[in-house]
Order: structure tokens, then C-alpha cells, then sequence
């Protein structure tokens, strides 16, 4: 099933059984046998406005046509969209609608958010057939119940996006990184005292025993910023990729299962050492991506109570072990009774997030 | 303004109720007298009250809890209330229900700098939550207007805004979880001190909130620049936005409210037709690379004045009548105050069309609003105590918001729905777009007797409220 149309998509869900929906299939988690329905056919960039930082495109559109035609007017997404491919030994083209989905974020959501705060606006499908439209084009928008945010990381289990709408950002002009070799504890800590200074900083990881600060924004600032944290904290300024970072390049090519932990970061490094794997830290320590090369280690266990840990990348012994974290009971019930309402055939990935 | 006829069943067995409430909350916490519950009868929309049944100040979770299992046993509706500052009726009362007030849970629970997050109990006011931070050079970054008396509750609620979110997002940007209690008084946890949180959608009374704190900056310095078109004004804030420059406010005013705040506070504005304040943000120096750009682009476009602050009191003196505003305005009349939002490239037509309203209508209107994200707050001047003002202003104020929708905005930006734009739901969203709303609250709240008659037109609701 590919529809080009809202209308067709619409045609289709009222007569269609389970589906899994696809954008462009490069990041999709979760396990389903149900049939795909890909949304690559409604694609097409439907307004920008450089000068009020909007953009508006079907959900289909590609993420790097999306990016190609913001840089003609030195734009960016702010939220700096991971690309999972090579982790996730995917190939495809990613679409807005699987970023929205997964509510997918780089590094800058220290600074900037989420891919959530920077969506203004969605058009969906719910599981009748009907189109809703949600939020807008405008970047305050309080009017009725924000179903926007309830669609940034639903996973396709309440409808099939087919429109979004983002605040977008002015590319920097300058970039710096501060490095120092540091080992994890000590690393985590220098960087949460930089997130706690005024010098507004926009990438915070630790990976390969190295600890990495990104300071962007206008020549003079960078400039200025880069001096004062360097005499702060003692690190020096060199050149890091922050796109492999975001991408988590380096489990790519290593066996094990792959976990992305979110919690406290002051949490981090006690985990980290608790369970004894491989460790990718982002967001000062709010993010860790672990390597486990057996799929044996109690994750959950570790994070109970202090954050939540999704299995990204399972290897096949692990069918047991749910890829998404458990609720709460009463979370649980809340988030059967909104998929009840909004999918009440229960045909949109039907098990996934199981 | 129609309001849901009470339930006589509910008023019959006040008593009962009332009661059943003592039993659960200290005496002083169960107000029933209908002298006391008259502090009650409205919030910050002063056109419509009706006092409630009764009002309860519960200091805790369980006590919420407690509360709300009652009136859910008893089918008595709840109206959740912060500081009752809300200006679109977000806690009008209506006679058969409960006001279940937060004001007395404002303690700080915890701080973490580390983690870069406070924990306040949801009765806590804006203000004091930068308050309890400040001393150690941190701040909570929404700053709508009533700050220093709304409730971080009602924030929650509503969604505030404020004048600095072009660059720190609104209280949803800032919110990473929430103790919410439901309406049969399950208590639930959403989010927390990590990132990671789900989507949150607020069906429940919040009693405790955990919020992102940011480091202050160094420092923040204003420009104010005159105009003698709204157009060009306009163009100079695309121009700013588009060279990537991120103020963290960009306020404008028109003519008819520079010359009313002129008259009431002084502060020296030039008699033009549009005027622009710019906040930048950082060091002396970062202010400086900042301002001499923003300097570069609106001197092209040949502003009357273009008035930098060489010192603190000049700051003020720029910011001064901008914040005297509404007190400007009210003292030339009655006001109702709008809160749109268009796309800031509509921003020139919108002026022009407002103007044209107000000739047909024969009403004054000043604009002052936060340019940067076209979020517009038109001050409709009206008569109060002349029959049929208040009436024709609101109709005015219709006009102005369907304007809003119609050029690709919405009806309100910051100051939420409530009862002032329930009926004009129907221009911004068709039947079933209003129907995916109503379904959420299906499942948070099924009875439909939390603040039931808010947000959605009453016809689209009835058949649920009647269950």
C-alpha cells in the first residue's frame, strides 16, 4: 500500500486490516508482521517562510530534500536529526513523518529541545479513515488540547501523520568544540558544570574516553565563550564529529544489542560503571547508548525508578525482552485507552510497541 | 456567555457533599459559606461570575486525591484553580461545582542543579520559581505577564507564554514532568527529571511539576526603533529573523498605543507610527557583536529612531512604556485583550484590517504585541457601564480573531481558550478535528466533570457532559 493523496490514505484505512506504517523504513523499532503501508507517496515541501522560521511539508517528504532546500536560505532543523541507517543496518530514505514518529533528536536537545518543541503543527489519519488536523503554522498556539506533542513519538500507534509543520533555525556561523580526555565520571561532571554556566552550550557527550563541548552562534560570541570555558573547565579546542555522535556510528559495525537509556544525568555514570558495557554518553549524561555484546545485562533493572531504556537494536535471542519501556499501570492504561479511541479497530502497528 | 444549567441534584445535597469533603481535609480547607465562596466567582475575565458550590485548599497529593474520588462518587463537576488569573474565563465557576483551589501548595520540593531541574508543588507562582533559584544564578524562563501572581499550575493548564519565548519556548518546552490526578483520583506520574518524556496532554489536576531551569545569562541589553509604517516594521523583523539572529524578545506597539502610554508613563518615545524594542541576551560583548546587526539591518530600512541604551536606567526607560501598556490603555477605558497569533508576514495586512474594523465597529483598538512569533494582543477600548458596549467589543474581538485564523494563525496564543473563544473553536477546527480533542479527554476524565464546560463549544460536548 502506497497512497500519493490524504484522500487515497483515508480510502485505504477504512477498508485496511493491521498495517505497519512506514516512512522510509530507517528507523522504525518495535516488532510487526503486519502488512506495510508506506507513506513515501505523500511527499512535498507545502510552504516555507525563511523569515518566519516555518515549514510546512507532507509527511513523506524526505528529511534530506528537507535540509537541501533550508540551506539555500542558511536554515537548519534545529534538533538535529540522528540518521540510525548504519546502526541499524537499514537502507532508505528518511521522512519527516518517521522523525516525527520517533520524536527523533541530536545532540542539540540540550539547547534547543526535542524534535517535539519544534514541531508546530500535524495533519493525521486516525484509524476510521478521518483526517484531523492539529496545532499550526504559528509558533504560539494554545488553542484546544495540544494533540502535536501526543503525536511526536507515538510510533504510529494513534494515526498516519501526512503533514507537519516545524519551527526551523538559522544554520551558525561559527562552531567550536572543547575536548579533554577524561574518564567517564570525571568527563560527565566537567560537562554539567558547563551546562550550569551562562556560555549557552549546544552539544554536551562523552565517548572514547573523551569529553566534547559544542558552543555555537556568531564569530565574537563563540569566540568569547570558547575562552571563558576554556580557562573554566581546562579543556582545549579541537575538531570532533558530532554527526557520528549523533548516529552512534561507532556500534555500528560492533555485534550486541544496542540499548538507548534516558535518565537523571547525574545517574550516568553509576549505571555506566554498574553495568559494565560500552557506553556512548549525550545530553551531559541524560542520554546513554550501551553496547551489549551478549544481550544478557539487566538494563531495565539498572534504570528502574531513575529513567527508562529502549532495546534499539535486539539481537535474536532477545525476543522476549520488549523493545519499548514498560508503563506504569496507570500510564499503561492512560495510553491503552488513547490508542482505544483514535485506533479503535487496533490496526496501526498492532504489537510494536508491545 | 452561556453556562451549563446546574445540576439540582448536586445543589439538593450540598450538605452532604460539603461534609463528605469535611472528612477528608482540615476544617479551614472546606469553604461552603456563600460569602466566602463569592471570592471564587470569577478570575482575571471579571465580565462573567457565579460563586460554587463550594472551594476546597487541599495542601497535598492524597488530599487532591481524596477530593476529587468524592466529587467523582458524587457527580459533582470540579473547577481546578491556580492564582484565578486566567483572562479567558480558564476557572469560572458554575453553581454546582466544586473549586478545587492549589494556592496552598506552593512548597519547593527539590533542586538540582546538576540535573538542571526544580520540583515545585503546582501552587507555587511563577515568579518564585526563579525566585528560589536566582541567588544561585539560575531562572525558570516563562514570563507571561502575570508572573508574579499565576500559579505554575495554571501555566500548566493554559500552556503560558511571555515575552522572552521566542528563544526559550513556552511553559510545554520547559515542562519535563508532572504528578497529574485524575478525576477518580488515580494518581499519575508522566515524565520526570530526565528528557526523555512522553507527550503530555494535561487532563488531571496538577499538583506537582518538574521544570527546566537554565543558567542566567550574563546579561540583557534593549534597542527600541521607530517606524513610520507598520509594513516596513514588519519587513524589519523578517530581516532580523532571517539574518539568524535570535533575539529573546521582539516587541512591538502602533501608534494609538505609544501615544496612550506616552500620556500615562513618559517614557519618551518618538510619536511615529510603529515602534520595535529588541532584547538581545549574553556578554557586553556578545550584546554588542548583537545589536550592531540588528543595528546594520534596520537602518536599511531608514527607522525614524533607532535608540540604543547606554546604561541600566536607559534599558528601563525603553522597556518602561512597553510595560505600562495595559495599565495605559485601561486608563483611557475599559479593555478586553486578545491574544492571537498570525504569520509575522501577515502582520502588516492584519494591522491594516484591524484599523478598518475598528471604524466600522466605532471602537478604539491599540496594538501591542510579541512581534517575533506574531503572537498579537489588540486592546479593544470599550464602556463598560454603557449597555451594548461590552457586547459590540466582543463581537469586535470575534471579527479580529477570525482574522487571525483566516490568514493561517490561531485564536489564541498564550492565554487559552476557557469560556472567551469557546464558540469560535468551530473557525479553527472542523467537527472532527474538535472530536480527536474531545476523545482524549474520554479517556483521562469519562464522567466529563472536570471543568467540563471550558475549551469546546457546549453543543459539541453536551451529550458527554449528560452522562
Amino acid at each position: 500500500m502506497r497512497p500519493t493523496s490524504e484522500a487515497e490514505l483515508s480510502e485505504i484505512i477504512r477498508s485496511a486490516g493491521p498495517v505497519q506504517i512506514r516512512g522510509g523504513g530507517t528507523r522504525q523499532i518495535g516488532r510487526s508482521t503486519a502488512a506495510v503501508l508506506q507513506t513515501a507517496g505523500l511527499s512535498g515541501v507545502e510552504l516555507y517562510e525563511p523569515g518566519a522560521l516555518t515549514l510546512v511539508a507532507k509527511a513523506g517528504t524526505p528529511v534530506a530534500e528537507v535540509q537541501a532546500l533550508l540551506a539555500t536560505e542558511r536554515q537548519r532543523l534545529a534538533f538535529e536529526v540522528p540518521d540510525l541507517r548504519r546502526l541499524l543496518a537499514r537502507d532508505g530514505v528518511s521522512t519527516l513523518g518517521g522523525v516525527v514518529a520517533a520524536n527523533a533528536s541530536g545532540p542539540r536537545r540540550v539547547q534547543v529541545g526535542a524534535c517535539r518543541d519544534a514541531l508546530l503543527g500535524v495533519r493525521f489519519v486516525d484509524g476510521l479513515g478521518c483526517v484531523v488536523k492539529n496545532g499550526g503554522r504559528v509558533m504560539k498556539n494554545v488553542t484546544g488540547y495540544d494533540l502535536v506533542k501526543l503525536m511526536a513519538g507515538s510510533h504510529g500507534s494513534l494515526g498516519v501523520l501526512t503533514e507537519v509543520s516545524f519551527k526551523v533555525q538559522a544554520i551558525a556561523e561559527a562552531e567550536i568544540t572543547l575536548t579533554a580526555d577524561l574518564p567517564l565520571a570525571e568527563g560527565l561532571a566537567a560537562l554539567r558544570k558547563a551546562l550550569g554556566s551562562p556560555y549557552d552550550i549546544s552539544g554536551a557527550a562523552w565517548a572514547a574516553g573523551r569529553a566534547m563541548i559544542r558552543l555555537e552562534g556568531m564569530a565574537g560570541s563563540v569566540a568569547y565563550r570558547a575562552g571563558q570555558l576554556r580557562a573554566f573547565l581546562g579543556f582545549h579546542e579541537a575538531a570532533a564529529d558530532w554527526a557520528a555522535l549523533r548516529d552512534v556510528t561507532a556500534f555500528a559495525d560492533k555485534p550486541g544489542a544496542v540499548w538507548r537509556l534516558s535518565l537523571k544525568p547525574t545517574e550516568a555514570a553509576r549505571i555506566v560503571e554498574h553495568l559494565g558495557l560500552e557506553a556512548i554518553c549525550d545530553w551531559g549524561g541524560g542520554l546513554i547508548w550501551l553496547l551489549d555484546p551478549t544481550g544478557a545485562a539487566d538494563v531495565r533493572g539498572a534504570v528502574a525508578g531513575i529513567g527508562h531504556a529502549t532495546l534499539m537494536r535486539p539481537l535474536p535471542g532477545m525476543a522476549a525482552v520488549p523493545v519499548f519501556p514498560p508503563e506504569p499501570a496507570a500510564v499503561a492504561a492512560l495510553t491503552a485507552g488513547l490508542r482505544a479511541k483514535f485506533d479503535p479497530r487496533g490496526i496501526f502497528n498492532p504489537g510494536m510497541m508491545a | 456567555m452561556q453556562m451549563p444549567i446546574p445540576n439540582a441534584n448536586v445543589l439538593a445535597r450540598k450538605a452532604t457533599i460539603a461534609a463528605r469533603l469535611r472528612a477528608v481535609l482540615p476544617g479551614d480547607a472546606v469553604i461552603t459559606d456563600p460569602a466566602e465562596t463569592r471570592a471564587y466567582e470569577c478570575d482575571a475575565l471579571t465580565a462573567y461570575a457565579c460563586a460554587p458550590l463550594a472551594a476546597v485548599l487541599p495542601r497535598s497529593t492524597a488530599e487532591v486525591a481524596a477530593v476529587l474520588k468524592i466529587c467523582h462518587e458524587e457527580g459533582v463537576p470540579v473547577v481546578p484553580r491556580g492564582s484565578g488569573t486566567s483572562l479567558a474565563g480558564g476557572a469560572l465557576p458554575t453553581a454546582d461545582c466544586v473549586v478545587l483551589g492549589v494556592a496552598r501548595m506552593h512548597a519547593v520540593l527539590e533542586t538540582d542543579y546538576d540535573n538542571r531541574f526544580i520540583r515545585v508543588q503546582s501552587g507555587r507562582t511563577n515568579l518564585s520559581v526563579t525566585g528560589a533559584v536566582e541567588a544561585d544564578g539560575w531562572f525558570y524562563a516563562p514570563d507571561p505577564s502575570s508572573q508574579l501572581a499565576c500559579a505554575i499550575a495554571g501555566n500548566i493548564a493554559m500552556n503560558s507564554g511571555g515575552a522572552h519565548c521566542l528563544k526559550y519556548g513556552v511553559t510545554t518546552n520547559n515542562l519535563l514532568g508532572v504528578t497529574l490526578v485524575q478525576m477518580d483520583g488515580t494518581v499519575v506520574e508522566l515524565g520526570g527529571p530526565w528528557l526523555d518524556a512522553g507527550g503530555m496532554d494535561l487532563l488531571g489536576v496538577v499538583t506537582e511539576a518538574t521544570l527546566r531551569i537554565l543558567p542566567k545569562p550574563e546579561g540583557a541589553r534593549p534597542v527600541l526603533v521607530g517606524f513610520n509604517s507598520n509594513e516596513v516594521a514588519g519587513t524589519c523583523v523578517s530581516d532580523i529573523i532571517k539574518a539568524g539572529i535570535l533575539p529573546v524578545a521582539i516587541e512591538f506597539m502602533d501608534r494609538p498605543c505609544i501615544r496612550a502610554t506616552e500620556a500615562f508613563a513618559k517614557a519618551g518615545y518618538p510619536d511615529c507610527e510603529s515602534l520595535l524594542i529588541i532584547e538581545v541576551e549574553g556578554s557586553p560583548a556578545e550584546i554588542d557583536e548583537q545589536l550592531a546587526r540588528i543595528k546594520a539591518i534596520a537602518m536599511t530600512h531608514n527607522p525614524v529612531e533607532f535608540r540604543e541604551a547606554a546604561d541600566e536606567d536607559q534599558a528601563r526607560r525603553i522597556w518602561l512604556g512597553r510595560k505600562s501598556a495595559f495599565g495605559a490603555m485601561g486608563q483611557i477605558n475599559d479593555y478586553m485583550c486578545l491574544d492571537g497569533t498570525i504569520p509575522v508576514s501577515a502582520l502588516p495586512f492584519v494591522l491594516r484590517r484591524i484599523g478598518e474594523m475598528s471604524q466600522d465597529f466605532g471602537l478604539d483598538v491599540g496594538n501591542v504585541f510579541h512581534a517575533g512569533d506574531g503572537n498579537m494582543h489588540p486592546l479593544i477600548l470599550f464602556n463598560a457601564n454603557k449597555p451594548g458596549d461590552l457586547q459590540l467589543c466582543e463581537a469586535f474581538g470575534a471579527e479580529i480573531l477570525k482574522l487571525c485564523v483566516e490568514v493561517g494563525g490561531c485564536l489564541t496564543g498564550e492565554h487559552g481558550v476557557g469560556i472567551e473563544k469557546r464558540d469560535l473553536m468551530t473557525v479553527q477546527f472542523n467537527p472532527t478535528d474538535l472530536e480527536a480533542q474531545l476523545r482524549v479527554k474520554d479517556v483521562f476524565d469519562p464522567k466529563w466533570l472536570l471543568n467540563p464546560a471550558k475549551v469546546f463549544p457546549l453543543e459539541a460536548t453536551a451529550s458527554r457532559r449528560a452522562v
